[in-house]
């Protein structure tokens, strides 16, 4: 039996929402009562079963309805993929990553044949059958990176490595946390995260760019970040900021339940082998307050971290506006009891 | 007044320097023009044998242009405006060879779009020299239409595509040679937002 | 992260004496299939292991086609005044022998935005030009390589390149007095070309500080030294994190010696380049002898700091913080 797929809206009617198996494996991102910046990057090694990061590539019940959003937002806006000239190597490294990474994971939804360079996909949830020849960008109907990403949950930016730095030279960017990747496009690791506040004056790039420039091929690494949402909205992309913005201001104590959610990136590095490229996927995980509070450590620990978040992290991420709001509601959860370490729900 | 590195998007400039190189290629507009005479001071012999300067004098009219004759550069060119100065930049660029060394001096506009236009041709940005002086005026692009607003001197901006109200970051783009502008009341557009003159 | 790289077991499918002082191995898979793909430049650190004696690891660069990866083949110069790891290679390493080798870490890419790739290579730095002009002329990649060698007998895949790639490989006898014409070269190349220079340290210093002075930018410069760990006299270290001292032997590098202790710093190139076995000194009272092409002129004048995959000691005693 393979995973029973969601038919479900992240716009409009909102449809969106999380069957309690996948609320259980949601990827809670705090493992204590408050949150501030890490270098928290670890090894991607295989996680439990069932988890999030049981396989490199994680496919979940909403990944054919996550595709056909996407698809969406391509057409209303190519520019949120785009790959410059010297990154197609790297497209196919990302290709065959993907598709090798699947088929092995999910043989039920996907399989790969390779006959030298002659290629044959089946991805049997979104229909396709495709036979192309690696390498040739005239077989497929997209640029190899186009291809494979509109088959795969979560953003994707390529990083070309030289002169001691990483520089966002590709991407496919539609689910995204308020970034835009026609803006960024071309920047180094320091300049496309300039906007981050606090996290430079304390180091955290420097460390975290040392580390990347040393992931190497079979030894990919991961962390997750996070960051808050109105509405089980994907593209909330500063292009489409006057079209969401308004959301933030909607948010009452009767509908917080329904209306806030938690947005999780899992973020994953690897080494890609032709190209000598970084791939980084960044996985959106949302997760409802109604459906967060299911578990009594979570709510009380998600609310201790809003409520003490630095006032410069909490503009960032955009909560200024609901905080109050959303404080009052999750304290209705919170006896003030000690939370059990580590992620888990309990 | 100095330009303060604020982000490291911003790009910061710093004083044009004679560099090591088989040819030179000086561009300037208004009080950049400045920032090259300054530079020939230090200019080793034959330099400018093997220089050309391109000079839009924009606001300065003739204040500067015999000043930079008589530096005796290879070649020199006066142009009207940045738009019109570029395809000429982009043909000398075409058949250039590397030791050809860029020096960028006056607005960032003028700064931007002239290293936009070496980027493509193969030249890694940070072998280019750059000064800023005269205006702090910016190239603003729009988050949300993506048309690009010219020389910008207030906080916020209106759109000049599509209209909207738009907060100028600091954010800056090599690739576009803008800044980027991003919706001041997106969440609630009756918010009025006072217009002050932020880049003089 | 662990330290070090992800280990392949191989298994050597041929070695073919070249020329009277370099032969290629060929590794296979040893349990079968394909090995992991890699991109021009890469290297691999080969493990040598000999009974009695503390393992000793070099980085060679492979010289396969990245397009053809059901093997991998290095090339060894034979070095006489070496620690051994090359005679090892050339006298005991025979084919069915099963080997450990590093998963593939470049060091030495292609930039891949350039509009044309200049290479040169003196000697035995031909090995990893052999892999990116295979890579590059698969993609139709705009490259030009200059080559030279002390003679005809030592021209290491010279006849090779130029029967695969035609005009576009220029080969130079030193014993000939045929020289690369450098000035003319380095000034008359489109803007957007990379040059890339390995071989012998004065041959990389001569194209870098030319390319320096006719202008060219660092950014478009990339070389690779070709620096493996020189043999010395021995000395004594204290490892003060793990309360142990060490003897390094005249044959074994401070690295190996480290390893053989049970101490594991993370590295990559083992050739003084990558930076990843940087070591701070607690005290010493001695001479370093800095190997490296790593360390910052004032890092060395500090004293603070050794990369003990290339470099010595000489004096009373040294206290490293592992």
């Amino acid at each position: 039996m393979g995973i029973q797929f969601r038919k479900e809206t992240f716009r409009d009617d909102f449809s969106f929402r999380n069957s309690p198996e996948h609320i259980r494996r949601f990827p809670f991102p705090f493992h204590e009562d408050s949150y501030m910046y890490a270098v928290n990057i670890e090894p991607h090694r295989p996680g439990p079963k069932g988890s999030v990061l049981e396989h490199p590539f994680d496919v979940d019940e909403h990944y054919v309805s996550e595709m056909e959003d996407r698809a969406l937002v391509l057409a209303e806006d190519p520019l949120r993929c785009q790959s410059l000239p010297h990154m197609t190597l790297a497209g196919w490294d990302l290709l065959e990553l993907i598709m090798t990474s699947k088929a092995e994971s999910y043989p039920e939804h996907f399989s790969l044949t390779r006959d030298g360079d002659n290629w044959h996909w089946i991805n049997r949830p979104l229909n396709i059958d495709q036979t192309f020849v690696f390498g040739d960008t005239t077989t497929l109907p997209y640029g190899p990176m186009e291809y494979i990403t509109r088959q795969a949950q979560g953003d994707y930016c390529i990083l070309d490595q030289r002169d001691n730095n990483l520089w966002m030279d590709a991407g496919i960017v539609t689910t995204q946390a308020d970034w835009s990747l026609d803006f960024d496009i071309g920047m180094n690791f320091f300049e496309w995260h300039a906007p981050v506040p606090l996290a430079h004056e304390m180091g955290i790039f420097q460390r975290a760019l040392k580390f990347l420039l040393n992931v190497q091929q079979g030894q990919p690494a991961r962390r997750l970040n996070w960051t808050m949402t109105i509405n089980p909205r994907l593209d909330t992309s500063p292009e489409n900021y006057h079209k969401w913005g308004p959301d933030r201001t909607t948010v009452t104590p009767e509908n917080v339940g329904q209306k806030v959610h938690l947005r999780v990136e899992l973020q994953t590095f690897w080494r890609l082998p032709r190209s000598n490229a970084l791939v980084f996927p960044i996985r959106c995980y949302l997760i409802k307050m109604d459906e967060l509070v299911t578990s009594e450590k979570w709510a009380k620990r998600l609310h201790r971290v809003i409520r003490d978040l630095p006032e410069e992290l909490a503009t960032y991420k955009g909560l200024t506006r609901y905080r109050p709001t959303l404080v009052e509601w999750l304290s209705k959860y919170d006896d003030g009891g000690v939370t059990s370490p580590g992620f888990g729900p309990d | 007044m100095p330009i303060e590195p604020t982000i490291k998007s911003r790009p910061v400039y710093g004083t044009l320097s004679p560099q090591k190189g088989t040819e030179h290629l000086l561009i300037a507009d208004a009080e950049g023009a400045q920032a090259i005479l300054d530079l020939a001071k230090a200019a080793p012999e034959g330099f400018f044998s093997a220089a050309e300067i391109v000079f839009i004098p924009r606001a300065t009219g003739d204040r500067y242009v015999a000043a930079l004759k008589g530096l005796t550069p290879a070649r020199f060119y006066e142009g009207p405006s940045i738009a019109a100065a570029l395809p000429r930049l982009r043909q000398t660029l075409a058949t250039a060879h590397v030791g050809l060394r860029v020096y960028l001096a006056g607005t960032e506009g003028l700064m931007g779009q002239a290293m936009q236009v070496a980027l493509e041709a193969g030249i890694d940005h940070s072998s280019i020299q750059t000064e800023h002086r005269g205006s702090l005026a910016r190239r603003v692009q729009c988050v949300h239409c993506k048309g690009i607003t010219e020389d910008v001197t207030t906080q916020p901006v209106t759109c000049a595509h599509c209209g909207l109200t738009l907060f100028v970051r600091d954010h800056y783009s090599r690739r576009l040679a803008a800044f980027q502008g991003v919706c001041i009341n997106a969440e609630d557009r009756s918010e009025q937002v006072p217009v002050e003159e932020a880049f003089p | 992260m662990s330290s070090g790289t992800t280990k392949l077991d191989v298994t050597v499918a041929d070695v073919v004496p070249v020329n009277e002082l370099v032969t290629r191995f060929h590794f296979r898979p040893t349990s079968g299939g394909l090995l992991p793909t890699f991109s021009g430049g890469a290297h691999v650190v080969v493990e040598m292991r000999e009974e009695g004696k503390a393992p000793r690891l070099n980085p060679y660069s492979l010289m396969s086609s990245p397009l053809d990866t059901t093997e991998y083949t290095i090339s060894v110069r034979r070095d006489d005044a070496g620690r051994g790891g090359s005679l090892f290679m050339h006298n005991r390493v025979k084919p069915g022998d099963r080997m450990v080798v590093s998963y593939p870490v470049n060091l030495f890419s292609l930039d891949l935005r350039a509009k044309k790739h200049l290479m040169i290579a003196g000697g035995i730095g031909i090995t990893p030009f052999v892999a990116q002009t295979a890579q590059l002329a698969a993609e139709g990649g705009n490259f030009e390589l200059h080559y030279a060698c002390r003679t005809a007998a030592l021209f290491t895949y010279g006849d090779l390149l130029r029967e695969r790639y035609g005009k576009r490989v220029h080969l130079y006898h030193d014993d000939r007095g045929e020289k690369i014409a450098l000035d003319r070269l380095l000034t008359s190349q489109p803007l957007g070309t990379h040059l890339y220079v390995c071989g012998p340290a004065p041959m990389i210093d001569w194209v870098r500080g030319r390319a320096a002075a006719l202008g060219w930018p660092t950014e478009n410069v990339h070389f690779e030294h070709f620096s493996a760990p020189q043999p010395g006299k021995p000395f004594d270290v204290t490892l003060a994190l793990s309360g142990k001292t060490i003897r390094v032997g005249e044959q074994q590098s401070l690295l190996e010696a480290i390893e053989a202790a049970g101490v594991d710093p993370p590295y990559l190139c083992r050739g003084g380049v990558c930076g990843q076995c940087e070591t701070n000194v607690v005290s010493h009272d001695g001479t370093f002898l800095h190997n490296d092409h790593w360390l910052s002129d004032e890092d060395r004048a500090s004293g603070r700091k050794i990369m003990p995959c290339v470099s010595r000691f000489e004096g009373k005693s040294l206290v490293l913080e592992r």
